[in-house]
């Protein structure tokens, strides 16, 4: 590897924005055919980096140099030409397009002045079989899966004659089968010659795949080295600044009475398909259950049964002994309801409102933040000062829209808000999806410390490590049913794997 | 005050006004294509508003409506939704305060106004908020409902000025004794026909202000036009939002065509088509961003431009239509910010090494 040539290379690279340094002299070099990973935390600066590399940033100081020739890169353009593709977490499709069309948008085979979709769709073809990127080229990007539709995006960059890859943190939004897909395909990319930049605070991911790490914190270069002599542990230490501990501590429950009952609740969706099928549940003071399913069992449906987004055909909901099924969703909040929302951007957030207006999302009618209603913005800052300030939110200041947050951070005051109303049930939907070591701790810490606090804590993930570290009990979802419970020590992935395929049914025999 | 500067902080402000200048441009180059002199027909613009106590009093009437639909669009669109039926509102609170009028003729101007124009602003209310009911009990686009809403206000207005108020021999209502005229400044502009109606506006700006940014419903009703899920999810009831949203828009619009009978016509046309009050709005709200003192500044400026094409057309020559180009052309800029910070861009890199110097 070592003699490879290099490709890109980064030469202290420094960009402030109001406030922050993002990126502190940072340097980078990408040797030919090498998977090289930047780790940091969210908000570390492995975008800024990425994205002045990419032509949407422009740095203050220091200098890129493309295949040993110095470039200004100052729109993305300029770097596709170079042959930089970049990869982006939140994809950049036209849903209503065909996959082909996609690939092609912005430069598209002409025939005199139609499209010609006979030679794109050819060209498609030859990539997908080059790169083993299995895509349907008729598909509409609406229909295809997550996986697929992220096949789509390094599909498009290729096409653009792409030799340096950026992988913006690509597994964040995959199931567990698509990352191992994508780790095939990045392995495969790099065998065909091309480069690659990982950009992730997975370890996991960094460990199987990559070649070489950089760890970024706070804006700077801590080190970097070779993927095969390092460990997770010391990835993590390096990356967050202090030891990390991946088993959790915590006492042994002290469950006491259920604070929420689900019985026989059935629901279909708008088209009649039964998405829950008398599903029973039981979450008791104290303890956190974890529901653990492959998606689309009915774990999202289940939240919003809960929580009233969505209303139940039959059976009944219980929250601290009162029916809250089918009540509107303001009367189940204030029967002591919290919810960390599975998307934090469509539901957790009003993106355009400062960070201080969403601290209030819930409880702005309410004394003292509405005062014969008006609201009171000094008892609303102050309000969301003082919660920035115990949760350690990273925001510039309390007036920053929460639009320009990184996802750990946004996270972060989500569930500062949730916790913040005390509640007797809290519901955490993927708490920790897209975050890093660091934040996951302090998420997982949180969720411990309100089930000390005697709260009923309902946990859903597709992160089984997490379920199995957090949970006080594990109810297994299968097709909108709970179709076996058992605690984490007394069961093992591979039994939780196959009753998550529904393979086994257990009835609920740890009851008790 | 710290708010306030936000709100005309540089970039905000220097956006339009870059935008106008080069509306204003394009309007000249026009003109020497046309052979026309464009600094004679803008000096003659200019005098034509500010040249005499009546023109400036007809020019103030020709900017009430066009705040109060600016605003009815802004605020339907600050809660998520486009309001293109502002002009059936306009059409729907004119004949509502016509009828009230008409119904009440002989009785004191003091009670007439007042009943009148409250229900002028109730009906356009409700009439946008039919649209609003649609969209939030059965998911119809409010763009398509209050597009054909507006037709449907046109021929109600008509049908019921022919059936019920018709003045003989003529296509119009009778007169309306009452009036919301302000007499007493009859003597500073020279008869200009100033009303009532644009205080409320300018107070209706100032509600929509504080009702927005101040009040529990105005949070509620941004969050809703933000992120409707996200509103559901913290317990908004989103449609009731939509609904009030729409209905206060309506209002907004409901009194454009209230004053505009009440202060100005005294009486109703039958229209042969629909006036276009409320699509001038739309051209307001979006030179103005939006925001009630942006489209109190931009009613302003289209309804400079509008009288004042007039003085124009007279003395220099150049039809009036081209002000409509002009118009056009400033839209046309401010929509498309990316051409206006093009042109800034030197000045911004100008004022950059000057720091650094």
């Amino acid at each position: 590897m070592s003699t490879a040539a290099t490709v890109v290379e980064l030469k202290q690279i420094t960009k402030s924005f109001p406030g922050v340094v993002a990126n502190d002299s940072i340097s980078l070099t990408l040797r030919k055919g090498e998977i090289h990973a930047l780790l940091g935390e969210n908000g570390a600066g492995k975008s800024t980096l990425m994205n002045i590399l990419f032509g949407l940033y422009q740095p203050d100081h220091g200098t890129i140099e493309i295949n040993g020739k110095q470039v200004t890169i100052d729109n993305p353009n300029k770097a596709i030409k170079l042959g930089i593709g970049m990869v982006h977490q939140h994809f950049k499709l036209v849903q209503p397009f065909t996959v082909t069309e996609n690939i092609i948008l912005g430069m598209e085979p002409k025939k005199g002045l139609n499209i010609d979709y006979k030679s794109a769709s050819a060209q498609v073809a030859k990539l997908s079989e080059q790169y083993g990127l299995q895509v349907d080229p008729n598909a509409k990007i609406q229909d295809i899966s997550v996986g697929m539709q992220q096949r789509v995006e390094i599909m498009k960059t290729l096409f653009r004659g792409a030799d340096i890859l950026i992988f913006d943190e690509p597994t964040a939004v995959l199931t567990p089968q698509e990352i191992v897909e994508l780790m095939a395909i990045m392995k495969r990319l790099v065998e065909e010659g091309k480069s690659i930049i990982l950009i992730t605070h997975k370890l996991k991911e960094i460990m199987e795949i990559s070649d070489r790490v950089t760890i970024i914190r706070r804006g700077k270069v801590i080190d970097t080295v070779d993927t095969n002599n390092t460990n997770p542990n010391e990835l993590a230490a390096k990356m967050v600044g202090r030891d990390v501990t991946f088993q959790i501590d915590k006492q042994e429950p002290a469950a006491g009475e259920p604070v929420l009952q689900l019985n026989e609740v059935k629901m279909q969706n708008k088209d009649g398909i039964p998405v829950l099928n008398g599903l029973n549940l039981q979450v008791r003071a104290g303890e956190i259950v974890g529901i653990a399913g492959v998606d689309g069992n009915g774990q999202t449906e289940l939240i919003e049964a809960i929580t009233g987004l969505r209303k139940i055909n039959s059976g009944s909901i219980k929250l601290s002994g009162k029916e809250i099924a089918n009540l509107p969703v303001r009367k189940i909040i204030e029967s002591g309801l919290s919810h960390i929302p599975e998307d934090r951007h469509k539901h957790g957030l009003v993106l355009d409102f400062s960070i201080s207006e969403n601290m209030v999302l819930e409880t702005y009618y309410k004394h003292p933040y509405s005062k014969s209603g008006f609201i009171d913005q000094k008892t609303v800052d102050r309000h969301a000062e003082e919660l920035v300030e115990q949760f350690d939110v990273r925001t510039p200041s309390i007036y920053t829209k929460a639009r320009s947050l990184s996802g750990g951070n946004q996270q972060k005051a989500i569930i500062a808000r949730e916790i913040d109303k005390n509640p007797d049930l809290l519901i955490a939907a993927q708490p920790t999806r897209g975050l890093d070591v660091g934040a996951i701790e302090f998420v997982h810490r949180q969720l411990i410390e309100q089930r000390d606090k005697g709260k009923a804590v309902l946990l859903i993930s597709f992160e089984l490590d997490e379920i199995m570290n957090v949970s006080d009990r594990i109810a297994v979802i299968y097709e909108g049913r709970i179709v076996g419970e058992v605690r984490p020590q007394d069961t093992n992935d591979q039994e939780l794997g196959l009753m998550m395929a529904g393979f086994m049914e257990q009835g609920g025999q740890s009851h008790g | 005050m710290d708010k306030l500067r936000k709100i005309f902080s540089l970039d905000s402000l220097i956006v339009p006004l870059v935008a106008i200048l080069l509306g204003l441009l394009v309007g000249a180059v026009v003109m020497l294509l046309g052979g026309y002199n464009p600094l004679v027909a803008y000096s003659a613009l200019i005098q034509r508003v500010v040249g005499n106590p009546y023109d400036f009093g007809e020019t103030i009437r020709q900017i009430t409506p066009l705040i109060f639909t600016g605003l009815a669009v802004a605020f339907a669109f600050r809660s998520g939704m486009f309001n293109i039926g502002a002009d059936g509102q306009v059409l729907i609170g004119m004949t509502t305060a016509t009828s009230v009028s008409l119904l009440m003729t002989g009785v004191s101007s003091n009670i007439v106004v007042p009943l009148a124009v409250i229900a002028g602003g109730i009906a356009g209310g409700l009439w946008a908020a039919i649209a609003g009911y649609l969209k939030a009990k059965r998911g119809i686009n409010e763009v398509i409902t209050t597009i054909m809403l507006n037709w449907t206000a046109l021929y109600l207005s008509n049908y019921v000025i022919r059936h019920f108020f018709l003045m003989k021999g003529q296509n119009r209502s009778e007169d309306i004794g009452a009036s919301a005229a302000m007499t007493f400044l009859g003597g500073i502009f020279n008869n200009a026909r100033v009303h009532w109606g644009t205080v409320i506006a300018l107070l209706a700006a100032v509600f929509f202000y504080v009702y927005l940014w101040k009040t529990k419903q105005g949070y509620e009703m941004r969050a809703v036009g933000f992120n409707a899920n996200a509103a559901d999810y913290a317990g908004m009831n989103v449609g009731r939002n939509v609904v009030k949203a729409m209905f206060i828009s309506g209002v907004f619009a409901g009194l454009a065509g209230t004053f505009e009978v009440l202060g100005v016509f005294h009486y109703q046309s039958v229209f042969a088509a629909s006036p276009g009050y409320g699509f001038d709005g739309i051209a307001v709200a979006l030179l103005g961003m939006n925001h009630p003192f942006g489209v109190v500044l931009a009613g302003s400026l289209y309804g400079v431009l509008t009288y004042g094409s007039a003085g124009m057309s007279f003395a220099a020559g150049v039809p009036p239509e081209l002000i409509k180009i002009i118009i056009g052309s400033i839209i046309f800029f401010i929509a498309a910010q990316g051409i206006v910070r093009f042109v800034l861009k030197p000045f911004y890199l100008k004022r950059k090494k000057e720091k650094v110097l």
